[in-house]
């Protein structure tokens, strides 16, 4: 095992246990060591990825997962000034809950992007079709990401899309929460784009399928 | 043979004239009576008809007392959101800080308007049903109500940080659901469906269920004054199976995401399984999968009874065809008549 694995398999321990103390020092010899922004995003990236399989394969707490995401967003806001680093903010994103106030998902997935570098608008929870779009549009958002966990708010995605549709928008609509879990066809029932089943695999959707959404 | 007698026989573990199926119908009693959901728990007489009417119409063995989950929070002062397709929700949470825990005060379940909806739906529905149905009240555990209380992210936030915080609300919360759930029972519920989402290792790592949620649930679980049935709303079951056991849970709600001969196997003769059919894939089904799912099921943990049918959520959702019920109810009946038969 090399430096690199042993320090990203110490610092997933430290997620795990929600030991936020922890998680902090590794990060910091990460950083005395290589002195370079990719090295802590990769090991903040790299856990969380771990995590979220782990997740899925229903060895890991959503708790955790959960908690994972906000320790590491802490982390990398702290080292992106310390390194004059500027958060990505290409393609232009925003995330919301539609309908309830079950915010967990949508917090999971905020912090998972802001632990990558990206900035990423949070519209809120409790949204109406009309509220989500409207913010959609005002700020000229290329990826919304969407978050539920009824049923019924899940099938206003597809209220969401027609409406945006109808404005000429060409926003890129990612789905996420229990309803897409337990109907694996949902997302493309509802007209989504992109279906994030995992949390953690947003960050890969983001850079391979939407990174260069705005050219 | 009853519902009642049929649902007995499947809890002590011994195989009656066919497995007892539980339609988890709440909010499904609007669309029975075609009126809007907010109106239909207006009045404790709807859900009555309702529970009545549907118990024949889809041959369901059990009533169901359950109106929405936030009415806990109804009591509390919180607020619900309805919606016209869906289980009313709670609103924004009514904790908005850890200081304003101390403050929060034990719920009269006889004043909190919701709860006296539910209370008399219970004593009309026992008068119906008599001693032939078994009649399920409803209560969230005190570990999870805090979701909707506060939140989840406040509240794992004080499950990891601030144990002084969660041992307040939680001393609130077991004196609040121990008298709800008692109520309940007095106003004729035959046994408690324990909702307890936070205790499946899906949502939280069991180390921290045990050292948090469990002792509380031991403890509530005991005080409620009759039969219980855990229910992990989706979750999965099968990693906390014996310590679900050991607080004396009669019933266990599983998930779809459990292994099904893993599970029966852990279980039988000693906890029996409800569940698992996968409530929101359902408003998919065709005859073929329902047919394909409840055999599948039966075939796996049908044996020696032990096995009472449901969704894996503890709500059949609104978008759910009737059709689908109808033919679900068939399939039970096609395939969980005892002795089964090992062909299908």
């Amino acid at each position: 095992m090399n430096d690199r694995s042993f320090l990203g398999e110490e610092f997933e321990n430290a997620l795990l246990q929600i030991n936020r103390v922890k998680a902090a020092e590794i990060f910091q010899r990460c950083y005395e060591e290589n002195q370079k922004f990719e090295e802590l995003e990769h090991l903040a990236i790299h856990a969380l990825e771990t995590i979220g399989n782990g997740w899925e394969a229903g060895t890991i707490s959503l708790s955790q997962v959960y908690m994972a995401g906000v320790i590491c967003e802490g982390l990398i806001e702290k080292y992106l000034p310390i390194m004059q680093i500027k958060r990505k903010n290409m393609p232009r994103m925003a995330i919301g809950v539609l309908q309830d106030h079950h915010a967990l998902g949508k917090r999971i997935v905020y912090s998972i992007l802001r632990a990558g570098g990206f900035e990423v608008m949070d519209f809120g929870q409790g949204l109406s079709v009309e509220e989500i779009v409207r913010k959609t549009l005002e700020n000229q958002i290329e990826v919304l990401l969407i978050s539920t966990l009824m049923l019924p708010s899940a099938l206003k995605v597809s209220e969401v899309k027609e409406e945006l549709v109808k404005k000429a928008a060409v926003t890129k609509i990612i789905v996420g929460g229990a309803p897409f879990r337990l109907d694996n066809n949902l997302w493309e029932k509802v007209g989504a784009d992109t279906d994030g089943k995992n949390a953690s695999s947003i960050i890969g959707i983001i850079e391979t399928e939407y990174g260069k959404a705005g050219e | 043979m009853n519902s009642f007698e049929r649902t007995m026989a499947a809890i002590s573990h011994k195989e009656a004239d066919r497995v007892p199926l539980f339609l988890l119908l709440s909010l499904f009693g609007a669309k029975e009576l075609q009126m809007p959901i907010k109106q239909y728990f207006s009045k404790p007489e709807n859900v009555v008809k309702a529970q009545i009417d549907m118990k024949e119409k889809y041959q369901n063995d059990c009533i169901y007392t359950f109106f929405y989950a936030p009415i806990e929070i109804e009591a509390f002062g919180g607020e619900v959101v309805f919606v016209e397709d869906g289980p009313p929700n709670s609103g924004e949470p009514f904790i908005k800080s850890f200081e304003q825990i101390s403050k929060i005060q034990v719920p009269n379940v006889h004043q909190a308007d919701g709860l006296k909806k539910v209370l008399t739906a219970t004593e009309l529905l026992k008068k119906e049903v008599k001693q032939e149905v078994p009649i399920i009240g409803v209560v969230m555990s005190p570990f999870s109500l805090p979701i909707m209380q506060m939140g989840f992210e406040k509240y794992l936030e004080m499950i990891y940080f601030r144990k002084k915080d969660f041992k307040k609300l939680m001393a609130v919360n077991e004196a609040f659901c121990v008298e709800w759930a008692n109520a309940q029972l007095q106003a004729g519920a035959t046994a408690i469906c324990y909702f307890n989402p936070l205790a499946s290792p899906s949502m939280i790592e069991k180390n921290t269920y045990l050292a948090t949620g469990y002792e509380i649930d031991k403890r509530t679980i005991l005080k409620i004054k009759g039969p219980t049935a855990t229910h992990l709303a989706s979750g999965r079951a099968f990693p906390v199976v014996e310590e679900l056991l050991a607080t004396g849970t009669a019933v266990l709600g599983f998930s779809g995401d459990d292994d099904l001969t893993a599970i029966k196997k852990a279980t039988q003769n000693r906890l029996c399984l409800l569940g698992n059919l996968n409530g929101i894939d359902m408003v998919n089904w065709d005859s073929k999968i329902v047919n394909e799912r409840v055999s599948h099921l039966i075939t796996k943990a049908g044996q020696g009874g032990g096995l009472i049918i449901s969704d894996n959520h503890g709500e059949i959702p609104w978008q759910v065809p009737e059709e689908t019920l109808l033919e679900l109810s068939e399939a039970v009946r096609k395939y969980g008549t005892y002795p089964l038969t090992r062909s299908h």
